[in-house]
């Protein structure tokens, strides 16, 4: 498997060589390799189904426990299943729709990455695999959604979504470190039987808080919800692929797989099941005032996603059960639809639902395509849609408490959907043929196969569920809950309480949309007020940081030289005059005075030239002080016997010089600018830290470290190093990475200076 | 200010201190020196060559851009490390060659390590001079 990604990203950095060649079919070209990846993936269904999971092992870095494990059993097969059939349909139905847009080859590249990093997330077994392919999925998510990136709007929403789901997956990230720290592995497969050690433990609260916001995020539950209606700039290829078929799906999948680990508890399961309530019926609400074809759908694919996230809550056998289905329900018929909606925007002109109507002559395949699909979503018998809502009720009845409550909001929200699915699915086909900016026609072929292909499948696995799905989801199930399921698919329960329910929605459904006419001018002179938001706090949120970014840059970096030195000068001096104060009673200063007649003299040149240095007139005077400053050091290292470092300074010091010099007549007259409170200020500052280096070194001076490095570097340097300058063989070899870090530095640093000098901005006038 | 007496003199001691600074790079392992002062040095003596013969003469004795000389030391840092990573051995441990020859001794990756660092030192020196005395030109 780890092979296969590395095809994959490959294959993906290839695109835009094939793109060049050979522009007019490469949807077809494209299309074999999630078509070759989903064949590959069948090739495993009997294994899996017959309860064996595939596993794979590839160290990558076994000392920290980081491992390219993957794992193929019911839960990953049946998401990379869905990830490349819907990514089949989607690579097709884009070589035709991205045809006229600029950087197309670009789409396929980011568009390949997401998938393969999809596979990479749904297959790891070891959770920091995994993540890393989650950060890279939504990288990819970033790239698509602001795919048009002249647009400001693109811009923005794709930094929300990315903001958001970062920030989750930072949340994400501190989790798995805390569940390490708990199970000492990060092996989603070893924790399966420390259930009890996990929640047991004190960390447990924090560590579920944490790995929830990430899969909340990810999978856009309230408050998180915001970032998806406005992912739809993005080309609706991708909107149907990343962002209602499988991306946000991410975040139920990882609940779902860390649900044998650390779930069972009421902690868990109560916090799920609310926000998956709340964003079902919230989101559902949301969605009435809208008349974009893609918002439209957005909202509904966040009320399907609340919906997954209240089953895995309720948690039961028949819940799981109805996850599944509705999992693959929902990614097949929201992918046609998704993919319908950008064939009416591609063949109309426009995606306004109000202005769409009677295309069911100029675009039959569409509407066929557009009914299948909506059926399934509207759950009527018999396709999959159907039964998964059938299965979604009849879990919501079991529950013992909040049943009927609960069932009452299902309804509701799913009227919603109801409506949301006339107005998409329907409204744009039937009724009088409304003017729009494009004559429509018939989509070309490559758009038409991909949708009819996704709604067919709805069609079949509706009439044919113990055929094609019942197996996979035993399999599946035993992924989330430890057991075998084997309960029975059947698509006709006969006459009962749920199938009654069914009928009311679809009634209430019909109702809201007829109702809808009506109500809608009113409705959108509505607006919430910001503060029950969530978008609005994010803004808020965002705002803040960046005025916060200013504040600060504005003090702490203000462009003038001497104030960066003061506050270096200060802080260090203060932090490190602390340390030495509480360590000042274990150590006595014994000053040694016996001074030779050099070093008198030396002191003596030195504190002169450093008068002359700061008493000067004249810029050339001050140079030539501060070089026989330095050079006096100098003169002190060598007779310290530290000859490497005097050489080193000798060097510096002329070099110094010179480059001074260069600056020098760059400069304007010498002037006395600064005031003289300024200047005290100056010299308390200077004086301050003089006398803290004087104790320092006195202070490092009076005790002996018994270092034992010394005694190392000192013995292995010849034998190890083979060189007798210790100073050197440390620099170049037992510490060469330190030193390789240094000269990192000096380089980027030389490049500053570079960009200093050279690149000058136009001076405003 | 034009000396002819510095400029004849500068493009001697050039060589003799691109000579020294090579020394000072190779002896840097058993006696004080290394990379470090040597690319120092020899900026020094592009330094003196060019306050005698002016910014032009000195970018064409030096042929080069300095910022192919930074990064010629980086890279050879870098594929210094080369062979411990082939070897898997850990990161950057030397490896040694014993060429047998009594002049030279032991050849290893650190010398060649040291090597980066003395282009990279001379670089970014040459880099900060020319900068500056390009900017007084124009």
């Amino acid at each position: 498997m780890l092979i296969l990604l590395a095809i994959g990203f490959l294959a993906s950095a290839a695109a835009p060589f094939f793109y060049k060649r050979f522009k007019e079919f490469f949807g077809w070209i494209a299309v074999t390799f999630p078509l070759y990846l989903f064949f590959g993936f069948l090739l495993n269904y009997p294994q899996v189904v017959s309860g064996n999971s595939v596993r794979e092992s590839v160290p990558w870095m076994p000392s920290l426990g980081v491992n390219f494990t993957f794992l193929l059993d019911g839960l990953s097969l049946t998401f990379a299943l869905i990830i490349t059939l819907i990514g089949a349909a989607v690579f097709l139905f884009a070589g035709a729709y991205m045809k006229n847009y600029e950087h197309t080859s670009r789409f396929y590249v980011y568009i390949g990455i997401f998938m393969t990093s999809m596979l990479g997330l749904v297959l790891s077994d070891n959770i920091l695999l995994m993540f890393v392919f989650w950060e890279l999925t939504s990288i990819s998510s970033y790239l698509l959604i602001g795919f048009h990136h002249h647009k400001e709007q693109s811009r923005k929403s794709a930094l929300q979504a990315l903001l958001v789901t970062g920030s989750g997956s930072l949340a994400l990230l501190a989790g798995i470190i805390l569940l390490y720290q708990v199970t000492g592995s990060f092996e989603i497969s070893s924790f399966y039987d420390l259930n009890e050690v996990i929640t047991g433990h004190t960390l447990y609260p924090a560590i579920v808080i944490l790995i929830l916001t990430g899969a909340f995020t990810k999978s856009a539950q309230f408050p998180f919800h915001f970032w998806l209606p406005n992912a739809m700039d993005a080309p609706t290829p991708v909107s149907a692929y990343l962002h209602s078929a499988t991306m946000v799906k991410a975040g139920i999948y990882l609940i779902a797989r860390m649900n044998h680990a650390i779930g069972g508890t009421a902690l868990w399961q109560d916090t799920i099941l609310i926000a998956g309530t709340v964003t079902m019926l919230f989101t559902a609400l949301l969605a009435f005032k809208q008349t974009d074809l893609k918002k439209l759908l957005a909202y509904s694919t966040l009320s399907v996603l609340g919906t997954l996230t209240m089953l895995l809550g309720i948690g039961s056998k028949l819940a799981i059960k109805a996850f599944f289905i509705y999992i693959i329900a929902h990614s097949l018929y929201k992918g046609a639809l998704f993919l319908v909606a950008g064939t009416l925007d591609h063949e109309t002109g426009t995606r306004d639902v109000s202005k769409l109507g009677g295309l069911r002559k100029a675009m039959p395949v569409t509407t066929i395509t557009a009914a299948l699909a909506s059926f399934s979503m509207m759950g009527i018998i018999p396709l999959i849609g159907f039964i998964g809502k059938e299965t979604v009720y009849k879990s919501i009845l079991e529950l013992d408490y909040w049943g009927t409550f609960l069932i009452a909001i299902a309804v509701l929200a799913n009227a919603f959907v109801v409506m949301i699915t006339l107005l998409v699915g329907f409204k744009p086909f039937w009724g009088d043929l409304l003017p729009t900016p494009k004559k429509p026609k018939e989509a070309p072929l490559k758009m038409l196969i991909g949708p009819a292909l996704l709604a067919g499948l709805g069609l079949l696995f509706g009439v044919f569920p113990d055929f094609f799905i019942a197996r996979l989801l035993d399999q599946s199930a035993q992924s989330i809950l430890s057991e075998t399921l084997s309960l029975k698919i059947k698509i006709w329960h006969g006459f009962n309480l749920v199938l009654l329910l069914s009928f009311a929605t679809l009634l209430l459904g019909g109702t809201v949309y007829l109702l809808r006419a009506k109500l809608l001018p009113r409705v959108q002179t509505l607006t919430l007020p910001g503060i029950v938001k969530p978008s609005a706090w994010y803004d808020a949120a965002l705002q803040g940081t960046l005025s916060f970014a200013r504040l600060q840059t504005r003090i702490v970096q203000n462009g003038y030289l001497r104030n960066y030195i003061i506050f270096i000068m200060v802080t260090a001096v203060s932090l490190a005059s602390f340390s030495l104060y509480h360590a000042s009673g274990k150590v006595t200063i014994v000053p040694d005075f016996s001074i030779t007649f050099y070093e008198a003299a030396l002191a003596f040149i030195i504190v002169v030239s450093a008068f002359i240095l700061i008493t000067s007139t004249s810029r050339l005077k001050s140079i030539v002080a501060l070089g026989v400053l330095g050079l006096s050091i100098g003169i002190i290292f060598v007779i310290y016997g530290a000859p490497d470092l005097a050489l080193t300074t000798f060097a510096i010091e002329t070099l110094n010089v010179i480059l001074f010099v260069l600056v020098l007549y760059k400069l304007p007259r010498f002037l006395k600018l600064s005031r003289s409170s300024n200047r005290v200020r100056d010299t308390v500052i200077a004086a301050c830290v003089g006398v803290f280096m004087t104790l320092m070194v006195l202070f490092a001076t009076s005790f002996e470290l018994s270092s034992e490095l010394k005694n190392y570097f000192a013995a292995a340097s010849v034998p190890d190093g083979k060189g007798r300058n210790v100073v050197n063989v440390i620099l170049v070899d037992f510490r060469a990475i330190d030193t390789l870090g240094e000269i990192t530095v000096l380089a980027i640093a030389a490049l500053g200076i570079f960009a200093l000098l050279k690149l000058k901005p136009e001076r405003e006038e | 200010m034009y000396s002819i007496i510095l400029s004849t003199a500068s493009s001697y001691l050039l060589l003799l201190l691109l000579m020294f600074s090579a020394f000072l790079l190779l002896r840097g392992h058993n006696e004080p020196g290394g990379g470090f002062v040597g690319g120092l040095v020899a900026a020094a003596a592009y330094a003196l060559y060019f306050i005698a013969n002016g910014i032009d003469a000195a970018q064409r004795i030096v042929r080069v851009e300095p910022q192919r000389i930074i990064t010629a030391g980086l890279l050879l840092a870098i594929v210094s490390t080369i062979p411990s990573l082939v070897t898997g051995e850990q990161f950057m441990t030397g490896t040694w060659f014993d060429t047998g020859v009594p002049l030279i001794g032991k050849v290893g990756t650190p010398l060649l390590f040291d090597l980066g660092v003395y282009f990279l030192v001379l670089g970014i020196t040459l880099q900060i001079i020319f900068s500056l005395a390009e900017e007084d030109k124009s």
